[in-house]
């Protein structure tokens, strides 16, 4: 759905230097815009999501690292504003579930083969 | 008339599922002259899938002609639809979808009646009556609380309309191709219930399944792949896979299919695997009935869940836990009677396989606790959001290392293999991998590890899958081989294009006046101004958009459309593809100075996806055909 106010400035224009750009984008891209469904705040036409990506690329610009401005919006709106859940209590089942996974699924494939004398 | 005709063909339907599952249940507990009885289950099987689709039939007249009494066009429908949203707009909304849910149902068990020759009588019967109790479910589900035929008083003058991101030829193809391939999946279920009752695995229950489970995997592959490209250039800001809640219950069930239809060529081609393929059939219909409680009951927030309702999750959760449930009880009563299948050797085809089936099924578990985990966090009062990130990171390097015994699997022997020889036949896959990685290090700008890796292996796949045809004669290599080859190269195709998009993409956000030009990757793009368009239920603004590039060039208008019923906004863009790329344009808003917002993209080989995706469906339809032929032959014979 296109936004019919003007957006915020940065919000759909790119930073001057490509390896700062290339860091917001790729912080864009894990960030949750909070007034849509399921979507990240890189494709989404809110108007809500446009004013996300000019903090994004704001506080970029202005020096600080994906990582900080990442943990300043956790501190802000929670780790429901991240797609790329940090490890806490609440998380490390979900981080050991893939490793938990194989090992189980290699116990259970193990029978299937012949064992050798 | 024709609503309540509706109701009529729905109530009769449920009764003869209902009918259809007492006949096989009386049938095969009765201790002798039952014959009769399991033979009847096949008519009535039939009959309530014709009903079925009376029934959809019914609600698509209505929908065309604008019935504005009946509550569910009045809701979704305007008289001012194109005609083909009239038809389509029919399975836009949470009624419909469910009655076209019910009704590939219904025809897939009549399909069952009407064509399955190989299954023994009391197997097959057996098999019906378990379609006919999950059909039961559905219908009553759909009579007590989602009545599609339900009327409304007074009738209002005109209905409130599809909502315009529905409005796409996407919407007529996309539900339709992945419900079948969903419901398809009920059709192993099925034979796996039956066999379970009828203590009957093996490899003729095998071979009798793996047509349907091709079958479905072929409409599953096609649906995400039209699904993934719909949501590409609807959406407008150039992804194509969102790892959203309702895309990962699509993709849920075809990772068990693509499981079962590996597993059950071990079943069929040398009796192993036993209990592991009728489990893989139970999980991978389990799969499709969560995909559709997760959408159907609004329980997770996504782009996709158009129609929804709390309360009817209820009812679909209670149908999925009896219908998992009961399969998974029945499979833990007779476990023990289903014979230890052969065991076989770690390096041979079947070892091959068996790492296909381990690899895809933690991918899947991945997919499915990714998924549930933000709600059962929830339930804690901890609010949090899993995505994108997660699911590259832990699903990613699983992925590539079943692209690897993706390679091998298909140069293994069975039986046995000896590993120093299966690297000798990989010689050439590896040396065009490990060229593919020496190129994109020395010669491209830096790329992330993943899609370093990913288009490396994809190229080595390349060459590996179609290795099985080295030194054959082509005329009489069987169709089913063909199959696994073109699947197999479709994948690599698909792999290298998920690679290229998220590698090479080149991005330009710009906001130009009428006669201003901007670059994007190789295309210099020029603004030549706006004009007003007029669509049969829309009007919007077009940007007329010249992109150059090597002396020729294109014409492109992207456009921001408004609706009136219901009142939207949408941007459509326009895309350019050419052989080596698309060009994607979207018009943003003005900015109040004259100058208006342009997003554009140069996405160098995205296609490769989609035509990737295609191929591997291709490959399951030659497969399909190849298993298939043989059997009429002998029949003719």
């Amino acid at each position: 759905m296109a936004q019919t106010t003007a957006p915020a400035e940065l919000a759909d224009t790119q930073l001057a230097d490509p390896v700062q750009e290339a860091s917001a984008r790729t912080l864009m891209e894990t960030l949750r815009c909070v007034v849509c469904q399921g979507q990240s705040i890189a494709d989404s036409d809110a108007t809500m999501a446009g004013d996300m990506r000019a903090l994004v690329r704001g506080r970029i610009r202005a020096g600080e690292t994906p990582a900080q401005v990442r943990d300043w919006l956790i501190a802000r709106y929670g780790d429901y504003i991240t797609y790329d859940p940090p490890l806490s209590a609440a998380t490390w089942p979900l981080w050991l579930a893939p490793l938990a996974l194989l090992a189980v699924g290699a116990w259970i494939a193990r029978a299937s083969f012949r064992r050798r004398s | 008339m024709i609503a309540e005709a509706g109701l009529a063909a729905l109530w009769l339907a449920a009764s003869l599922a209902l009918l259809q599952l007492a006949l096989a249940a009386i049938g095969l507990r009765a201790q002798r002259n039952a014959d009769e009885l399991l033979v009847a289950v096949r008519p009535v099987a039939i009959v309530q899938g014709a009903l079925a689709v009376v029934a959809m039939l019914l609600l698509i007249v209505l929908f065309q002609q604008s019935d504005m009494s009946v509550k569910l066009v009045a809701t979704n429908s305007h008289s001012a639809k194109p005609w083909l949203y009239k038809v389509a707009g029919a399975w836009g909304n949470h009624e419909g979808s469910m009655l076209l849910w019910v009704t590939i149902l219904g025809l897939a068990g009549a399909a069952v009646a009407r064509f399955e020759r190989q299954l023994e009588p009391r197997t097959l019967a057996a098999t019906l009556g378990a379609q006919g109790l999950i059909a039961l479910g559905f219908y009553a589900f759909l009579l007590f609380s989602s009545n599609p035929f339900e009327r409304l008083s007074p009738a209002p003058r005109d209905g409130q309309g599809l909502n315009p991101i529905l409005q796409d030829p996407g919407l007529a193809f996309h539900p339709p191709t992945l419900y079948a391939g969903y419901v398809g999946l009920s059709v192993a279920f099925s034979f796996a219930v039956g066999a379970l009752v009828t203590r009957d695995v093996g490899r003729a229950f095998a071979r009798a399944m793996r047509p349907w489970v091709l079958g479905a995997w072929v409409f599953l592959t096609l649906g995400i792949t039209a699904g993934s490209y719909w949501a590409y250039y609807e959406l407008g800001w150039g992804g194509w896979w969102f790892w959203d809640p309702v895309e990962n219950a699509s993709l849920m069930p075809w990772l068990a299919a693509t499981a079962l239809l590996h597993s059950v060529t071990v079943l069929a081609t040398r009796d192993g695997l036993r209990a592991w393929t009728v489990m893989l059939a139970v999980v991978a219909f389990s799969m499709s009935m969560i995909g559709t409680f997760l959408v159907r009951s609004g329980i997770l927030t996504s782009v996709h869940a158009f129609a929804v309702d709390p309360e009817r999750g209820a009812f679909i959760l209670a149908l999925l836990l009896l219908y998992i449930g009961g399969a998974l009880a029945l499979f833990a009563l007779r476990v023990g009677t289903v014979r230890e299948g052969t065991t076989f050797e770690l390096v041979s085809r079947e070892g091959g396989l068996v790492a296909n089936n381990l690899l895809l099924s933690v991918i899947l578990g991945i997919v499915l606790i990714g998924t549930l985990y933000p709600i059962v966090a929830a339930a804690f009062g901890v609010q949090l959001s899993v995505g994108p990130p997660f699911f590259n990171k832990a699903a990613g390097p699983i992925a590539l290392v079943l692209v690897v015994v993706m390679a091998a699997g298909p140069l293994l022997r069975w039986r046995r293999d000896k590993a120093g020889e299966v690297v000798e036949r990989l010689t050439w896959p590896i040396a065009a991998a490990v060229f593919a990685f020496a190129a994109l290090v020395a010669f491209a700008t830096p790329i992330g590890v993943l899609p370093l890796l990913g288009l490396s292996l994809a190229v080595g796949l390349a060459v590996a899958s179609v290795a099985p045809l080295w030194k054959r004669d082509l005329r009489r290599t069987p169709l089913f081989t063909w199959g696994m080859v073109v699947a197999h190269l479709g994948l690599a195709v698909s792999l290298a294009g998920m690679a290229c998009d998220s590698a090479f993409t080149a991005e330009r956000l710009v906001a130009l006046r009428a006669g201003e030009a901007t670059r994007v990757g190789p295309w210099r793009v020029s603004f030549a101004g706006l004009s007003p368009v007029i669509g049969d239920n829309w009007s919007g603004l077009q940007a007329r958009l010249t992109a150059e590039r090597d002396g020729r060039t294109r014409l492109l208008f992207p456009q921001s459309r408004t609706f009136a019923d219901p009142p939207t906004v949408t941007s459509e863009s326009a895309i350019a593809t050419v052989l080596d790329g698309q060009l994607y344009t979207v018009l943003g808003a003005a900015d109040g100075q004259g100058r208006w917002q342009l997003r554009l993209w140069w996405k160098p080989f995205v296609t490769l996806i989609w035509l990737g995706g295609t191929l591997v469906a291709l490959g399951g339809a030659l497969s399909l055909v190849g298993r298939l032929r043989p059997r009429r032959r002998e029949a003719w014979t």
